[in-house]
């Protein structure tokens, strides 16, 4: 039986905690919330580090915990990324790495030397934590993670500690782990674009509760989220590469129902791609465009339309072929424009991210 | 010769005694001060109070008390009789114990610091990495409380060097059995032999010295980053 079954009660001072999770036993599913909401606690019961006599956990056919079973923590074949790096200062990167290895007693999936190629860490082995930068600090902390050989990843907020630039850096080692390892991972994170570029799942949590939990596209294309995803709520598209305009320098991305120009990023026909679209980037239109300097229009059906999280926005959602785009509407255009929910309209999309 | 055949033998029973009194307390104080370290248990305090008492109680009321526990009617006089051991008090057996207790404190507090200081946090990690409790206590727990280790026991070594009172109480004055460097310098100047007094003092101070001088210069593990 695949998938992962979580069932965690707690009831702290000011604080509770009452999920009931079906995750996929495979790829990545992002914890998505504001700090507070619960999603570093849910890892840690997972992981065994709180202790949760009602809990119910099963991993891939695995009972961990239930009514009767509590595995502690050192006997669960898990990996846990924890927020810094928390290395052990007094081993090297090399010692660190053998510590949880060593310690293995059957076959291992994950050989160490491909935890090492992975983050690209070889040159580092005998140095001290002490003498490593804060990213290369967070690669030896997931190669660590790595080297055991998990059957399941619990990743929390990994880059948090990170700026911007060590992020980019490090992110390309995430989507390797994502593309060439078969481990689930469970990746706790409040940033969008961390999601929307490693998640095929998402789980969205407020309060200590599970707010949705579904494939990425589904759950970003709802909206009743608004509060939960706030200015980055968007589209999700996966898209391939089908031409390269050189003379412009763009790029079309090709969906299930369409095509969309983005700057060409030097990707070769034929690639696989994630764009993201934000719903504030989409803008809405009954008549076909004229002259516009917005080069993307599609042609959609309004599916639905709901309350932004401010009293004058509205978001609407339209289906172009099978893909859901979001836009950001103030109220007042909706009502001038009429938009209701089977209705064709035209989608303008001035700007599309690459995942990349 | 600098110092009298009796001076070295006290020297020698005194290193003898603090060494023994170090080795049970790291033994002993280890789990005490990891216990202390990390319990949430609301008689934490009161047993932190007590494992102190030594620190703030004149070392002659520690001995009397430790005296008549350990005496021919005491409790623990009857049961080391019971066993065939005989009374403690005036053997060397019973000023180690005595010992064991009046430096307690220097052994668990920085133990106790050292502990809360390594934190929560690496041990969480090891679980994580397959280490059971005991096993991240020798291979996380102590490595990263090895300074706490070394002051530790430094300073108990040299507080069992320095005690007087718990010694004049429990052990008397018996050359070579309980006869320690302190009350041999008592004894030369009850005698009025100063020019003695003064060597075996000087070395006194010249070793403590040194003992502290290493102490806070060469500290292991607190080079930055760590």
């Amino acid at each position: 039986m695949t998938g992962i079954q979580a069932r965690f009660q707690l009831n702290w001072p000011g604080f509770n905690l009452d999920v009931d999770l079906e995750l996929p036993g495979r790829g990545v599913t992002a914890v998505f919330g504001h700090s507070g909401s619960g999603k570093t606690t849910l890892l840690r019961c997972m992981a065994g580090l709180e202790r949760t006599p009602t809990g119910r956990l099963i991993v891939n056919g695995e009972v961990w915990q239930d009514e009767r079973h509590w595995l502690p923590t050192h006997k669960r074949p898990l990996g846990y990324v924890f927020q810094e790096a928390s290395l052990f200062t007094h081993l090297t990167v090399m010692g660190n790495l053998r510590y949880g290895r060593s310690r293995l007693s059957n076959g291992h999936k994950v050989s160490l030397e491909q935890a090492i190629e992975l983050l690209g860490i070889a040159h580092l082995l005998d140095r001290k934590p002490e003498r490593l930068s804060g990213g290369e600090r967070s690669r030896v902390g997931i190669a660590r993670a790595l080297a055991v050989s998990p059957r399941l990843l619990l990743m929390d907020e990994p880059l948090a500690s990170l700026d911007v630039k060590r992020k980019q850096e490090i992110l390309p080692y995430l989507e390797r782990l994502h593309d060439e390892l078969d481990i689930p991972v469970l990746y706790v994170s409040h940033s969008s674009d961390e999601v929307a570029r490693l998640a095929d799942h998402l789980v969205a949590m407020e309060d200590g509760r599970v707010l949705a939990s579904g494939p990425l596209a589904e759950i970003l294309a709802r909206l009743d989220l608004p509060i939960c995803l706030g200015e980055d709520i968007g589209a999700i598209l996966d898209t391939t590469v089908a031409e390269v305009d050189n003379t412009w320098h763009l790029a079309r991305m090709e969906f299930a129902g369409g095509s969309l120009w983005a700057r060409d990023q030097g990707l070769s026909v034929g690639r696989r791609v994630r764009v993201r679209v934000l719903a504030r980037d989409v803008s809405l239109a009954v008549e076909p465009p004229g002259n516009s300097s917005i080069q993307n229009a599609l042609r959609g059906r309004v599916d639905a339309m709901a309350d932004d999280d401010h009293p004058g926005l509205a978001l609407v959602r339209v289906q172009v072929g099978d893909v859901m785009f979001l836009s950001r509407l103030t109220k007042r255009a909706a009502a001038s424009l009429q938009v209701v929910p089977g209705q064709a309209v035209w989608v303008q999309v001035k700007s599309v991210a690459l995942m990349e | 010769m600098y110092l009298t055949d009796s001076d070295l033998k006290a020297i020698w029973l005194t290193v003898r005694l603090a060494g023994i009194v170090t080795l049970i307390l790291l033994l002993v104080g280890t789990p005490i001060a990891w216990w202390l370290a990390r319990t949430r248990a609301w008689w934490k305090g009161p047993i932190g109070a007590v494992v102190g008492l030594p620190l703030v109680l004149p070392p002659s009321v520690l001995g009397f008390y430790l005296l008549l526990a350990m005496g021919p009617k005491g409790p623990v006089g009857r049961l080391t009789q019971a066993l065939g051991i005989g009374p403690l008090p005036f053997t060397f057996w019973g000023l180690v114990i005595a010992s064991v207790f009046y430096s307690l404190p220097f052994m668990v507090q920085p133990l106790q610091t050292a502990f809360e200081a390594v934190g929560e946090r690496p041990l969480e990690v090891a679980a994580t990495l397959r280490a059971s409790p005991l096993d991240a206590f020798f291979t996380v727990a102590v490595p990263l409380a090895l300074p706490g280790f070394l002051t530790a026991s430094i300073l108990t070594f040299t507080h069992t060097v320095g005690e007087f009172g718990v010694v004049l109480m429990i052990g008397g004055n018996l050359p070579g059995v309980t006869r320690v460097a302190s009350v041999q310098i008592y004894d030369h100047v009850e005698a009025m032999e100063y020019l003695q007094a003064h060597r075996l003092a000087a070395v006194m101070l010249i070793f403590s010295f040194l003992v502290l001088l290493v102490l806070y210069t060469w500290r292991p593990g607190t080079k930055k980053g760590v």
